[in-house]
């Protein structure tokens, strides 16, 4: 198992340590409701540092990334960053990711953890008009700071002005003493906040130097278990959970990043996919009686028939109540209908609703 | 870690209170640490005879759901309807007021079979 250059960190602050996408990480330093209070209310530290970060360099980057993602990245500037997805030739998801534009040759692809070596297998597959590909993800630390408080509690490090970036943006800068951070405002929270990459020899400084600074705004370290129910709370898809090889960005409710004018891996099906309509969608939900929804527990209408199935599931620790995401057959995916969760083999009523669930 | 000696425990984490014919269940601060924070209890058991190592019941974390198990055979009398608005109870006091069930127990020699405090802590490595 490989451990993020922060974990001799967490360990020594007590967290809980598991095992996820290949990486020893912290689950848990206090308890996951209080560390996702934390992050809707003030400010706190999450190290991401599993994810992968490609360098894509080259004349024809650009080119290579419109044909393997399914957004328009011709759309970006220098700073900005895109949402997007690596759709496969079968109608599903090799994964989702972030697009970053560093200047019209250079762009940097931010990828799950667990598919880090699938992305660069399948990327590879495309390049054949000789883009100097580079997988920067050993030696790349990331913290994502997310919360209200974010800016105010980090803008005592870095010249750059926080508060007036604009979301999906990012800057290369000096950052706590050390060059080229990449302060990007990005986040997988719905808190507000950034994201820092920078290599793993600064991670003890900049981590160190991060809680200095925010101390006066109570900034706490934050544990995967809190970014799961903050996400949640958001509608995020999570790869593996409510998107997979097997779901179309379309189903996924991510047709907007699914560009149609320009040609990408099954565009061509994917569009006959939006014509014709898709069976089934990914919709939320929350339950109206007792239960939590579960990853896998079957969705079935008032006469027990399988409708669908629940991809994430948790009780919401901002809403006080349970919520959940799953594909259900599109007859049934409008807002306000009622449906019923399968758990333990009792059929506990919901209601289909649009995310985000926390406003 | 606290794992008071007059209780009897199993290496699936309950502890069980017994009071002549009568026990209470719950689980231990150990299962409650390892689950994190408890949002629901869910037991449909009340007035079935559940046997040992039987489901009783269900406990709901945020992030996680486990099954609870009888220590012995018995049938359930009562469950905590105090946890019904506040689980949190079953982290904050697991062997007092966040007990879940009182059972009445069918063979009260059942008992001798359980892990004492001692024992429980070296199932769990402590």
């Amino acid at each position: 198992m490989k451990n993020t250059a922060l974990t001799p960190i967490h360990v020594k602050a007590g967290a809980k340590m598991v095992p996820f996408a290949g990486y020893n990480m912290p689950v848990q330093y206090t308890g996951v409701n209080v560390e996702h209070d934390t992050v809707r209310k003030g400010v706190g530290v999450f190290d991401v540092s599993h994810m992968g970060e490609f360098i894509l360099k080259g004349e024809n980057a650009l080119d290579l990334i419109q044909r393997v993602t399914s957004n328009d990245a011709a759309k970006l500037y220098d700073g900005k960053v895109q949402y997007s997805c690596l759709p496969n030739e079968d109608g599903g998801i090799v994964d989702d990711l972030l697009v970053y534009r560093i200047d019209e040759k250079t762009y940097m692809l931010v990828v799950n953890a667990s598919n880090i070596e699938k992305d660069w297998n399948w990327i590879s597959k495309f390049n054949t008009k000789g883009v100097e590909m580079k997988d920067i993800s050993d030696r790349t630390s990331l913290l994502a700071v997310q919360g209200p408080k974010a800016a105010d509690a980090l803008q005592s490090l870095t010249d750059i002005d926080l508060a007036s970036m604009e979301y999906y943006t990012f800057t290369k800068g000096k950052f706590a003493g050390v060059d080229n951070v990449v302060v990007s405002a990005t986040g997988y929270t719905g808190a507000g906040g950034f994201e820092l990459y920078f290599d793993n020899e600064h991670a003890e400084h900049i981590w160190n130097e991060v809680f200095r600074a925010g101390e006066p705004f109570g900034i706490k370290p934050i544990g995967l278990a809190a970014r799961d129910t903050l996400r949640l709370e958001m509608g995020f898809c999570l790869y593996g959970n409510d998107i997979d090889d097997t779901t179309s960005p379309l189903e996924a409710g991510l047709g907007w990043v699914t560009k149609f004018n320009k040609e990408f891996t099954n565009s061509e099906a994917l569009q006959q996919q939006k014509q014709a309509g898709v069976t089934r969608k990914l919709v939320g939900f929350e339950m109206i009686d007792r239960g939590i929804p579960r990853h896998d527990y079957a969705i079935v209408d008032a006469e027990g028939n399988e409708i669908g199935k629940v991809t994430s599931g948790t009780q919401s620790p901002s809403l006080q109540k349970a919520i959940g995401l799953g594909y259900i057959k599109s007859e049934f995916a409008k807002e306000g209908t009622e449906i019923y969760i399968s758990i333990r083999d009792n059929k506990v009523k919901a209601k289909v609703v649009k995310p985000p669930f926390y406003k | 870690m606290n794992f008071p000696a007059e209780l009897k425990y199993t290496s699936d984490h309950e502890w069980i209170r017994i009071e002549g014919n009568e026990a209470y269940i719950g689980i231990t601060e150990f299962a409650q640490g390892e689950l994190g924070d408890i949002v629901y209890i869910d037991i449909n058991t009340v007035g079935q005879e559940v046997s040992k190592e039987a489901v009783f019941g269900t406990v709901e974390a945020v992030k996680t759901v486990s099954d609870l198990f009888m220590p012995v055979d018995g049938t359930v009398l009562e469950v905590n309807s105090k946890l019904d608005s506040e689980p949190e109870l079953v982290n904050s006091d697991p062997y007092g007021e966040g007990w879940m069930v009182k059972i009445s127990i069918k063979n009260p020699a059942d008992a001798d079979n359980l892990l004492d405090a001692d024992a429980y802590k070296g199932v769990i490595g402590h």
